[in-house]
């Protein structure tokens, strides 16, 4: 048999019975759609997370208040609330090697006044270094200087959704008063939009000279944060091991397990956002693929179907000379046609479907070549796990019963 | 396909064959017992017998569509008798030509394609398949115009005729015909048994006809008998029954 002899067969065979042909593909097709589909969500969500982690700085460690303990006591002082980072800790931090700029940082939530309209938001007290070290971007205006943040000038750089709070629409905000915590402060830029994070809205803060913020809200010269920025990525433990060592002794802390701060970068937040959205693609693929097994077997119960009914068939092609793989070839070559043009329009499906997603839900998909490589594969390897089955019975048949069949 | 040049060699030969159903411990049935003959080439042989007188499992034997369990077959100077499926395969691919009671031609597929369809499994190349197709046709006795219908458009006599070119078309040693005009009304019968006549007239072909009425064995050279599995009569008929030429001619 040629391969055109094959191409005959088969399609004769199959447009035999459009119907039926159809509807068993379907079954492949939804199975292959929501697959790709799904794991097209998946994938979009990880890389919207991953994008999400990115926007917060390159090659980030943050340092951050840890649990404290006085000797003898078993209360400890909650992680992020404790107040044992300075600015002198930065500072410290600062000199290390493999440390490109270090940005300690103070948080606080204020009411924020202009004219008529007000906000609560959240007051960031950074240094100059914020830009730099986080990946802002200053649209309207600029940051602050080093001489504004050691002269605890009362200065503002506002996010895009604090502007749309407080100002109409077509107003400048630059060089405009605003009442942050009942202070006055000058408004010298207004930062780049983030997008959405997963964590916070980095788009709604203000942020103003630490300093300025140590002074007027906190009333103490103790950071809540501090971002440090390492020269490279293959350096990045590196420096936070020589971080953790260095505060250590600044700390007058012998044993690392009772530090009074922790370090974490950004690498392994990274990670740990990715294998949980790498859990739930995997959970998405899971359900698409029982829907693909379940399109399997629709095959194998149509081939069965089509072996008992072309039992006599069978016989006669037994009697004029066809060997048993040419008999098992043509089945098989059937079964996996049908996976096959399932699997193409399954394809054509799933890319749609993500498409409308992403248009009508919001929804970030991102299609992947290696879920269309393997959805075509597995669509193939269906038909052949489900049509060996099939095909091996329509080879086995004796030829004698097969044509006497009624 | 040329006439057959020797007509005196033996085609089949058959030693002491029986074929026994069952298993040890159910009762055994014995379905052909001890039979022996010869078949020279070029004869137009009718094997006829009741039901049951196992006249279709001895067709099946001499198909290669089944071995026996004991005695030998010879096919064309081969022994057929101990094959695997795989050889026996090769045997009916390229030795023997079926023409079944029920037609079996493959549904919704042209007329050529039905009879070029042994040619396929035989490994001949596409484009000489046709060329062959149409031949056989021809000696079948089957008009051009219908070539490219569908086997489903044919009338019964179209439709045997059909499945006699598919049985020639291979060329081979034997055509097996098991009940050929059973579904057939008594002058279509006739137009297949003159088109057998013909075919092992002008072009030399070994025929061997299974049936059970005495009046389609007439039309043979020589009749064996079976009965019980045994044979009971074998003979030279010397006046076989001509079949209306008139009908013979192609439709």
């Amino acid at each position: 048999m040629t391969i055109s002899d094959i191409y005959h067969e088969t399609s004769s065979a199959l447009l035999a019975n459009k119907v039926r042909s159809g509807l068993t593909m379907l079954g492949i097709v939804i199975g292959i759609g929501s697959v790709i589909a799904l794991t097209a969500i998946g994938e979009g969500s990880q890389s919207s997370i991953q994008n999400s982690i990115q926007s917060i700085g390159s090659n980030l460690i943050l340092v951050m208040p840890g649990a404290t303990q006085t000797p003898g006591s078993i209360v400890s002082v909650g992680r992020g609330t404790a107040q044992t980072l300075t600015d002198d800790d930065a500072t410290a931090v600062g000199q290390l090697q493999g440390v490109v700029a270090v940005d300690p940082e103070v948080q606080t939530s204020k009411q924020v006044v202009y004219q008529g309209m007000n906000t609560r938001t959240t007051v960031i007290g950074t240094s100059e270094q914020y830009p730099a070290v986080r990946n802002l971007q200053i649209g309207d205006g600029s940051y602050f200087t080093a001489s504004q943040v050691s002269s605890l000038a009362q200065v503002a750089i506002i996010g895009p959704t604090v502007e749309s709070d407080l100002f109409a629409t077509g107003t400048e905000p630059v060089g405009q008063q605003i009442n942050i915590g009942g202070n006055d402060f000058t408004i010298i830029g207004v930062s780049v939009a983030k997008g959405g994070s997963g964590f916070s809205n980095q788009d709604d803060q203000i942020f103003i000279p630490i300093t300025t913020a140590q002074q007027l809200f906190t009333g103490n010269k103790y950071a809540s944060t501090i971002s440090v920025e390492a020269d490279t990525t293959a350096d990045m433990a590196n420096v936070q091991a020589e971080i953790t060592t260095l505060l250590l002794s600044r700390h007058g802390i012998s044993n690392p397990a009772s530090a009074d701060f922790s370090t974490v970068n950004q690498t392994d937040i990274a990670a740990t956002a990715t294998s949980v959205s790498s859990t739930f693609t995997v959970l998405l693929a899971a359900v698409a693929g029982i829907s693909l097994l379940v399109g399997g077997i629709g095959i194998m119960n149509m081939m069965l179907t089509t072996v008992t009914e072309r039992t006599r068939e069978i016989g006669l092609r037994k009697a004029i000379g066809a060997k048993k793989s040419d008999i098992s070839t043509q089945f098989l070559v059937e079964a996996v046609s049908l996976t096959f043009i399932g699997g193409i329009i399954g394809v054509i499906l799933g890319v749609t479907a993500s498409y409308l997603t992403t248009t009508f839900a919001g929804i970030t998909t991102n299609i992947t070549s290696s879920s269309i490589i393997l959805a075509f594969c597995v669509s193939a390897g269906i038909g052949i796990i489900f049509g060996y089955y099939p095909a091996r019975r329509a080879a086995g048949l004796n030829p004698i019963e097969a044509l006497r069949y009624e | 396909m040329q006439k057959r040049q020797v007509q005196k060699l033996t085609m089949i030969e058959v030693k002491n064959i029986t074929k026994v159903y069952g298993n040890a411990g159910i009762e055994k049935v014995k379905a052909v017992d001890g039979i022996s003959f010869t078949i020279k080439d070029g004869e137009f042989v009718a094997i006829m017998g009741p039901s049951g007188s196992g006249k279709s499992t001895l067709m099946h034997i001499l198909g290669a569509l089944d071995t026996p369990t004991s005695g030998t077959y010879h096919l064309d100077g081969k022994d057929v008798s101990s094959l695997s499926d795989e050889e026996l395969a090769e045997i009916r691919r390229n030795h023997i030509g079926f023409v079944f009671q029920s037609f079996n031609l493959l549904p919704r597929t042209t007329v050529l394609r039905n009879v070029s369809l042994p040619l396929m499994y035989a490994g001949v190349k596409p484009e000489l398949r046709d060329v062959r197709a149409k031949s056989a046709l021809k000696s079948a006795g089957l008009d051009e115009s219908h070539f490219l219908h569908l086997s489903n458009q044919l009338s019964g006599g179209q439709i045997q005729r059909v499945a006699i070119a598919r049985a020639l078309v291979n060329d081979p040693s034997l055509i097996l015909a098991d009940e050929p005009t059973g579904n057939l009304d008594t002058r279509t019968g006739e137009i297949v048994l003159g088109t057998f006549q013909r075919l092992n007239k002008e072009k030399g072909s070994t025929i061997v006809l299974i049936t059970h009425e005495p009046d389609i064995a007439m039309h043979a050279n020589r009749i064996i008998h079976i009965r019980d599995g045994k044979i009971v009569e074998d003979k030279i008929n010397p006046h076989p029954t001509k079949a209306r030429t008139d009908v013979a001619d192609p439709i």
